[in-house]
């Protein structure tokens, strides 16, 4: 059977570089564009103040994102069902979890305990947003975007209703750099719709295409700069939306699948 | 808080092929022997490394396994407890013969998890070497990252179809289940194997204990003197495809409480949204659940929230239960290891306990006391739904048919 395509009707971008889409999607392109300063940490508005300041740099991200690629479509973020995906959820918690259990777990932090869930952006997101919808945190490896991706846009056709998607992943800290190559902050996200708004909408249309599939070559410098993190699977797709109207490209699922997709205009 | 529209029936899909495997034992069968029994299999802790005066439900041997050599560089207790779990009941045989009708390539992978491998990384925290770096057998990048136990089942059963981890806490794999009904209406696949695979270390138990609701003794749902959980390790399965079985997945129900990371919505709301959309997704009203599953944590603030829920819309003849006692809180697991509670509920007539709890709390009321079976029971019943509610404020339900 043939899955319908699904519409973007917006994108969220934050890295400390190209904090938001627009500016982004110029370094994507290849334009020159100064990168952003004194940006380490985002500061979405779902949160309050105090909450902003204990949270960790994946909900600040994922937040951030989410915000953005709502208000770009003029979208309600209390109304989404949400999917998140991260390949390896927030490492500095995941580094600092492991430090106090091996030196004395009896000090672990109710609140360290609670950041360490693999769903915590995905909940801070509901109570930020004031959302009660469906939302769900996965991962797949290296292929988590695309798997996240694949998630969204299944739900998208099969309740027929506009879903969001945010991929966020930090940076390895600690011992976690030994065996764990991330590097950098990088997330991003889509709003994807069952149809389209208008000509200004991008269609996507998607299969599952079975055998090994390379990850599409990066063609900026802004991209290429981002290929070792744990969230680079996103890159091509992004680097496609931000330059080009038509185009082909498989984002690889796993060593024995891809994601066939064909981007369009709407 | 706006309610998004009602979802639309959809079509149930098969659970062909199950299995368990617990503190109650290998396989379905001691599951059943455990449920018919209504005995706890939980134990004082025992585990090397952590002290903590807590009862745990632990699969017994999971060290002393024969680990195969092909999966040497993936041993860790999460993925022993995935692997033996897969040897129960024949389902690794099942799973290779609906690869030889679909191909590879048609069967899809879901596995809720909430800890994963961690444990490897806690471990290899207590051995770092000179540098603070992982000691070199424990540099293993595809054992270090949450998705280790579903790469690794892909693996062992050799599947080329879509795999993904579902990590939202306590309704990981009730939402596994979820996520298999769209790829199989969506006809991405033939067949999903669906997995809940959560096994016991360092960073649940202390994280639950530093959150003050780890029980000393055996946990006790819906009791007045429930005193906090007890968390359990499990592995379970359900082969997934379109078609007929004598059980059938009929509706899923997802939602957000939308209000705390660790405590429920104290009325409810998220809760019902979800039994709501799994009911309308059904086709099916409340009153027509013969048999449901309780979340039913033994935490002071879940049962009493589950409670209203269940006085207020179930009808009285309803067995509701709650086996967190009999199995521990088996973490990701717990979604769908009960759903297949609910599975033999269906298959069998064979309706759970909820030892140890021998009487609700008088503070829930007659309604809820009505409805709510401290036995186990055997009768015909054709619906049943299991509850899942997450940390996170993540909630899923399930309804099953026959």
């Amino acid at each position: 059977m043939l899955t319908p395509p699904v519409f973007v009707q917006a994108l969220g971008w934050w890295t400390p570089d190209w904090p938001g889409w627009p500016q982004a999607a110029k370094a994507l392109r290849g334009e020159a564009v100064a990168p952003a300063e004194g940006q380490r940490r985002p500061a979405p508005r779902l949160l309050a103040a105090n909450e902003r300041r204990r949270a960790p740099d994946a909900v600040l991200m994922a937040l951030q994102v989410g915000e953005e690629a709502c208000a770009a479509a003029g979208a309600d973020p209390a109304t989404l069902p949400s999917v998140f995906t991260s390949a390896h959820g927030d490492l500095a918690i995941v580094d600092a979890l492991c430090r106090t259990l091996a030196a004395d777990p009896l000090l672990l932090s109710p609140m360290r305990f609670h950041h360490s869930v693999h769903n915590a952006a995905s909940g801070y997101w509901a109570i930020g947003a004031h959302n009660p919808e469906a939302s769900t945190a996965l991962a797949a490896g290296a292929h988590s975007f695309a798997a996240g991706w694949l998630e969204a846009a299944t739900q998208c056709i099969a309740d027929d209703r506009a879903v969001l998607l945010v991929g966020c992943d930090t940076e390895a800290m600690g011992a976690l750099q030994s065996v764990n190559a991330s590097r950098g902050l990088l997330a991003v996200a889509m709003l994807l719709a069952p149809a389209p708004r208008g000509a200004q909408d991008r269609a996507i249309g998607w299969r599952l295409q079975p055998g090994a599939h390379g990850a599409p070559p990066l063609r900026s410098a802004a991209a290429r700069a981002l290929q070792g993190h744990a969230m680079a699977d996103a890159l091509p797709l992004f680097e496609a939306l931000a330059d080009k109207p038509s185009t082909g490209l498989t984002l690889p699922l796993s060593a024995t699948l891809g994601l066939a997709l064909t981007v369009a205009p709407a | 808080m706006t309610a998004g529209p009602q979802p639309l029936p959809i079509t149930p899909v098969a659970l062909c092929h199950w299995t368990a495997t617990g503190a109650h034992g290998h396989g379905i069968e001691a599951l059943a022997r455990l449920l018919a029994a209504n005995r706890s299999a939980l134990r004082a802790n025992d585990l090397a490394g952590i002290a903590l005066d807590t009862a745990i439900g632990r699969v017994d041997g999971l060290e002393a396994l024969p680990w195969p050599q092909e999966w040497a560089a993936w041993d860790s207790r999460a993925t022993r407890l995935a692997w033996w779990g897969l040897q129960a009941d024949g389902f690794a045989e099942a799973v290779a013969r609906a690869r030889e009708r679909h191909g590879p390539g048609r069967i899809g992978l879901v596995l809720g998890t909430s800890s994963s491998t961690i444990a490897v990384s806690e471990a290899a925290y207590r051995a770092l070497d000179e540098q603070g770096r992982f000691p070199a057998q424990l540099r293993h990048p595809g054992l270090n990252t949450p998705h280790a136990i579903t790469a690794f089942v892909q693996q062992v059963l050799g599947l080329e179809g879509p795999a993904v981890t579902v990590s939202t806490a306590c309704s990981s794999s009730a939402k596994a289940l979820a996520v298999a009904e769209r790829w199989l209406r969506l006809q991405l696949v033939d067949a999903v194997v669906t997995a809940g695979v959560d096994a016991l270390g360092g960073s649940l138990l202390h994280g639950f204990h530093a959150l003050g609701v780890l029980g000393h003794e055996p946990c006790r749902p819906f009791d007045a003197a429930r005193r906090g959980i007890s968390i359990g390790e499990a592995a379970a399965y359900a082969l997934v495809e379109r078609g007929e079985a004598a059980v059938m997945l009929q509706g899923h129900g997802e939602s957000n409480d939308a209000h705390h990371m660790s405590t429920p919505h104290p009325q409810g709301l998220g809760a019902e949204r979800a039994l709501d959309d799994a009911l309308a997704r059904a086709g099916l009203d409340a009153a027509a659940v013969d048999f449901v599953n309780l979340h039913g944590t033994a935490s002071a603030a879940n049962d009493e929230v589950e409670a209203a829920l269940v006085a207020r819309r179930y009808a009285p003849a309803v067995h509701a239960c709650a086996t967190k006692g009999l199995t521990g809180h088996t973490m990701g697991a717990a979604g769908l290891l009960e759903a297949l509670v609910c599975a033999l509920a269906l298959e069998r007539g064979l309706l759970a306990g909820s030892a140890p709890t021998l009487t609700p709390d008088p503070a829930f009321g007659p309604a809820f006391a009505e409805r709510w079976h401290a036995q186990p029971a055997q009768r015909r019943i054709r619906h049943a739904a299991s509850h899942s509610f997450g940390f996170g404020g993540n909630n899923c339900v399930l309804v099953l048919g026959c």
